[in-house]
Order: structure tokens, then sequence, then C-alpha cells
């Protein structure tokens, strides 16, 4: 009888430890990975960075990804967050602030499938849904002390999408950081109010140009268009969200990238330990999510990058303050 | 914030050259739209078609170098999607609204298909650089404005005393009015509906070609539905312009002047960041107001839509 009990309690146990989340993904089996986002995986920006920290990962891991790309129709990225979950995936990305809404229906549906979504900080209260953001704040006031102190005019200007999320921290902190350096600098701000209307970011960043900006940055997809104007003119340009420098080698002259892998792995060790979500994640300067790459073929004055390091030391060491909490 | 009256006035130029850049493209694709129209056809698919002449020069002028080489592929482009769109709508009379959106989600997704296997990471390719006409190029405060611009937009704007001549001058353009007004009749008196129904789409679509060629070599760059949705815009600004090209062009020109101006006000923080995505909207809004009065004003084209089936 005793023996007939153990034997059930081993079966049930072993059945228990095959089923569970952590044993599957321990176990060597392919973590299945789909990532959601808003703009082409190869945007040298938002969309890219992702897909580049999952494939960072894929050296260590074995991971099946999938990517549905191009989806700044939200119910068009809603349907393949609910397509991916259904066919059982282990982690569901959806990779843009927009995706909030449509995750929050659908992550309790899916009880067992690990959701992330960003940049937000927001988990709903979900059990299954985590958040990440970039401390974008952060490389945009590096950037911006150095656009300062390159000016010769006194006036950068900063072309956004719309003032949300990431695209939002970045640029506050670009312009907190230019004042830094230079208090009385022209920082001017336009949100052309679109992430995807290329040709009126190259209008905006021809209006700074005409308004007396000698040095620009901007961030989102959109900035492709805006980085073809400043080449026109030799205008300096500063990137963000992936490296930049290949748009435009004689103009770029850092960018600030996204290393998503630190967060991503953190987020699939806790899956390992059975924790789908309920987290909130960031990537900054001090935990190297954040990274300055300065462009080697710019010319760069050395007492501007050492402005920029400086900068990045303070950052680290907590004696400079972003608005990032 | 005080200006120097000078400075003002640079930036009055900026912005004005600014807004007959915006204009360019939807002018383009207007005249085109506004030709199928006059003819009595629809194309919802002006969007989708723009955005394949844009990949189509984009990668011509990524392979050749030459700028010329990418505008004649993107009318070529265009050329072939008005024969096919011709074809489905004249000869199997599809529903035109639908068709047009069928060619508006081809040209979507196809676009961005090609530039994924053929190209990959966005690659800048050197854009047109701003003419330098003689004498004119030089003028004060009027030459920055109006003639400092690249080759595209000059294309752009001389089509528009082209298309009134042939619209207004020519027996071709009695014949495309006469069709879009009242086919039965023109058939009658020996017009083929369908030879010029088919050209006038043949060549709306090569303009639309054109306008996608024109923004992606002006933007020196491609990516993933780089038209924005321009494409619809030109349609509504056809309704604005009352189906003419002198109004189409005014249409366009309005359209982008509002864009420029909002944007010049937002850099200069006369439209607060607050109110910035408000802002946004104006040039739309503006569209929609004009819209309504053009629709008590004008009537558009009597067999707009409407198939023609001899003796049907």
């Amino acid at each position: 009888m005793m023996k007939k009990f153990n034997l059930s309690l081993s079966a049930l146990l072993l059945a228990l430890f095959l089923l569970s989340p952590s044993a599957l993904l321990a176990s060597g089996k392919a973590l299945r990975v789909a990532i959601i986002a808003p703009s082409a995986q190869n945007d040298l920006a938002f969309t890219q960075s992702i897909v580049d920290g999952i494939n960072a990962i894929k050296k260590d891991r074995d991971i099946e990804l999938a990517i549905t790309d191009g989806t700044f129709v939200v119910e068009d990225a809603a349907a393949a967050i609910r397509d991916y979950a259904k066919k059982g995936y282990d982690l569901v990305i959806a990779h843009g602030s927009q995706y909030g809404g449509s995750l929050k229906e659908i992550a309790p549906d899916f009880p067992d499938t690990a959701f992330a979504w960003g940049t937000s900080a927001d988990t709903f209260g979900l059990p299954n849904v985590s958040s990440y953001e970039a401390a974008s704040d952060q490389g945009g006031y590096v950037m911006g002390v150095m656009a300062a102190a390159m000016s010769k005019k006194g006036g950068v200007g900063v072309i956004g999408p719309i003032e949300v999320g990431d695209a939002k921290l970045y640029v506050d902190g670009f312009v907190m950081g230019a004042k830094a350096q230079n208090p009385k600098i022209r920082a001017k701000v336009n949100y052309i109010g679109s992430f995807s209307d290329v040709a009126l970011a190259a209008e905006a960043a021809r209006a700074h140009m005409a308004a007396g900006a000698d040095v620009l940055t901007g961030t989102a997809q959109m900035v492709v268009g805006a980085i073809g104007a400043a080449r026109a003119k030799r205008v300096a340009w500063f990137g963000t969200q992936a490296n930049q420098t290949e748009l435009a080698p004689e103009i770029v002259v850092a960018s600030q990238v996204y290393k998503w892998e630190v967060i991503l792995k953190k987020i699939i060790a806790d899956m390992d330990n059975g924790v789908k979500g309920g987290k909130m994640y960031d990537i900054n300067l001090a935990n190297n999510g954040i990274v300055i790459e300065f462009n080697d073929a710019y010319k760069l004055d050395p007492a501007v990058k050492e402005a920029g390091m400086k900068a990045i030391a303070g950052i680290k060491d907590g004696s400079i303050v972003t608005s990032h909490k | 914030m005080m200006m120097s009256d000078s400075f003002a006035v640079m930036i009055i130029v900026a912005t004005i050259a600014s807004g007959i850049r915006l204009a360019t493209p939807f002018l383009l694709a207007s005249l085109g739209e506004a030709l199928g129209q006059r003819s009595g056809v629809l194309n919802l698919g002006v969007d989708g078609v723009m955005l394949l002449g844009a990949f189509g020069a984009y990668y011509t002028v990524l392979q050749s170098n030459n700028l010329y080489y990418g505008l004649l592929v993107g009318i070529a482009i265009g050329l072939l999607i008005g024969v096919f769109y011709a074809f489905i709508t004249l000869n199997l009379q599809a529903e035109q609204g639908v068709s047009g959106i069928g060619i508006y989600l081809f040209g979507l997704g196809m676009s961005d298909l090609l530039f994924q296997k053929f190209v990959g990471t966005p690659r800048p390719i050197l854009p047109f650089m701003p003419l330098d006409i003689p004498v004119l190029s030089g003028l004060p405060v009027v030459g920055e404005m109006l003639f400092q611009h690249s080759i595209i937009v000059y294309i752009a704007f001389g089509l528009v005393p082209v298309m009134s001549f042939v619209l207004y001058r020519t027996t071709y353009g009695l014949n495309i009015r006469a069709i879009g007004e009242n086919p039965e009749a023109a058939d009658s008196l020996g017009v083929s509906v369908m030879a010029t129904r088919y050209s006038a789409i043949i060549i709306g679509n090569g303009l639309a070609g054109l306008a996608g060629a024109a923004l992606a070599i002006e933007l020196g760059i491609f990516q993933q539905n780089l038209t924005n949705a321009m494409g619809f815009i030109a349609i509504a600004l056809v309704y604005f312009g009352a189906w003419s090209p002198k109004g189409v062009m005014i249409g366009s020109l309005v359209f982008g002047l509002v864009q420029a101006i909002v944007l010049q006000c937002k850099t200069f923080g006369v439209i607060p960041r607050s109110a910035s995505d408000l802002a946004a909207m104006a040039p739309a809004i503006i569209t929609i107001l004009a819209l309504v009065v053009v629709a008590k004003r004008f009537k558009q084209p009597s067999a707009l839509t409407k198939p023609y089936v001899r003796g049907g």
C-alpha cells in the first residue's frame, strides 16, 4: 500500500515538474519569444533595439523568435499579441507604449503566458505582465551636455514624435543637459505629432536650422528624415535608441544605444523561477542597459567628449540626477 | 520673444519654402487622382501606388546613383499599376472603393516586403540638390522662397498649367470631362469611354508613382509606410480643389503651408507643448472645413464611381 502510494506520489511530482514552466524553460527546450513592434525590425531606432536585445541573448540561450513588426495600427498589434499567446509562446513582448490598453485586456485570458511591454512602468496589477522602461533621459542629458558644448551659434534643436513615454524622457533629459552645460543655450523642442511622418520630421529639422540651431537630435523612427535634412546642411546630429551612425557618418556624433538584453535576461531568469510578471524593469547607464556609442569617424573636440564622459560618470555615481526616478 | 525684422523675414521665407516642399508630393498625387476622377473613376489606392513608386525610385537610386532613373522607375511602376487598376475597374467592373483599398494594402505590404528583402536597414541615398537658377536663385527673399528648390518641385508645379491646358483646351481633355459627366452621351458621339478612362487611370497612377518617387528622393531615404497616408490626403485635396488642377494646387499649398506654419510656431514656442498634438491636426481640420464649403458649391463628376456598360 505504502509502496503504491510512494510510486503515485513520485509520478505526480514528476508530472508536475515536467509541466511546470520553469522546468520547461530549464529543460533545454527552446524558449518561444514573440515581439510585436510598431515599426520595421531594422529601423535603426526603437524596434531594432528590442530585436537586437533578444538576438544578443540568443548567443547564450536557445530561443525561438517570432517577430511581427510594422504594427502601427494598434488593433493589428492586439490581434498579433493574442495570436502568439494562443500559439503558446512563453514570452510575448508588446514593444510600444500604445499597446498597453490591448495588453491589459488580453493578458488575463492567458495566465500561463508571460507578457512584457514597454516603455512603461505599469503592470496593471496583473501577475503575468511585466513592464520595462529606458532611462533615456540619462543618455539624453549626456547628449544635451555635448550638444551645448559643441554649439557655436548657441542653439540646439530637438525633434520629437508625441510627448509621451521614452521620447518625452529623452527630450526632457536632452534639454536639461544642454541647459546644465550652458544656461544661455536656446534649446528648442518640436514635437511633430507623429511617430511615422518622415517628411514632417525633415521639415522640423529645417525649421530648427533656420531658427539658428547648429546641433540637432531627435527620437523615434521618423527621424531618418530629419537626419537627411541635417546631413544636407552638415549639421551635427546626436542619435538615440540605436546607433544611427550609418545613416549619416559625416554628422552623427554619438548615439544613445539601448541594450534591452540587460532586462530581458532578468525577465527570462524570473520566468525560470516561475515569476511571469508583476515586476517593472529598467535600463540605465549604471546597469549598462544604456550605453553611449561615439562615431569614431566624427572629429569630435576632445573637450566636448570630456564633458560627455563627465556627465556619464556623474549620472552613474548619483551626483547628477536627471528626471528619471 | 522679440525678433529682429531681418530674422523675422528669414523665418517667413523659410516657412513658405517649407510649405512648398511639403505640398509637392500632395500636388503630384492629387493631380493624378483629379484626372482619374474627372473621367469618372475613383482610386483609393493612391497611397499604395505612391509607396511602390517610392520604393522603386529609392532602390533604383541606391543601385545606380542616378536620381533621374529613380524618377523614371517611380513613374513606370505607377503606369503599370494603372494598367492593372484600369483592368479590374473597367474590364472586370470591380467596385472602385474596395479595389482601391486593395491596391493600397498591396502597395503598403509589397513595398515593405521588397524593402526588407532587398535593402533591410535604411540606407541613405543622395537626394536632389536645390537648383541654382541664374539670377532668380540669388534674388533677395523671393530667391530663397521660390527659386531654390529641387527640380521635383518645379516639375510638380509646372504640371498644373500643363494639365489645365490638356483638360480645358484639348479634345482629349473634353472627352475626359464628358465621360466623367455623361458617358452614355459621350459614347453616342463616338468617344471611346473605355480607352479614355484607361488612359486617364494610367496617367493618374503614373503621377502617383512620381509623387512617391519624389518623396523618397527628396528625403533621401525609404522606410516602411514612408508616405504616412499622404495618398488619402491627396484624394481629399481633389475634392478640396473641386477637381481642377488649379484648385488641387491651391489645396496642396494650403495643406503644406499650414503644416509648415504649425511646425515653425512649435519651434518658436508660439504653440505651447501642451497643445502640440492638437496643433498637428490643424492641416486636417482646415481641409475638412474646406471640403464642407466645396461640397456645397461644387458638384463632383456625375459618373464618378459608376461603371459604364454600353446599353446597360
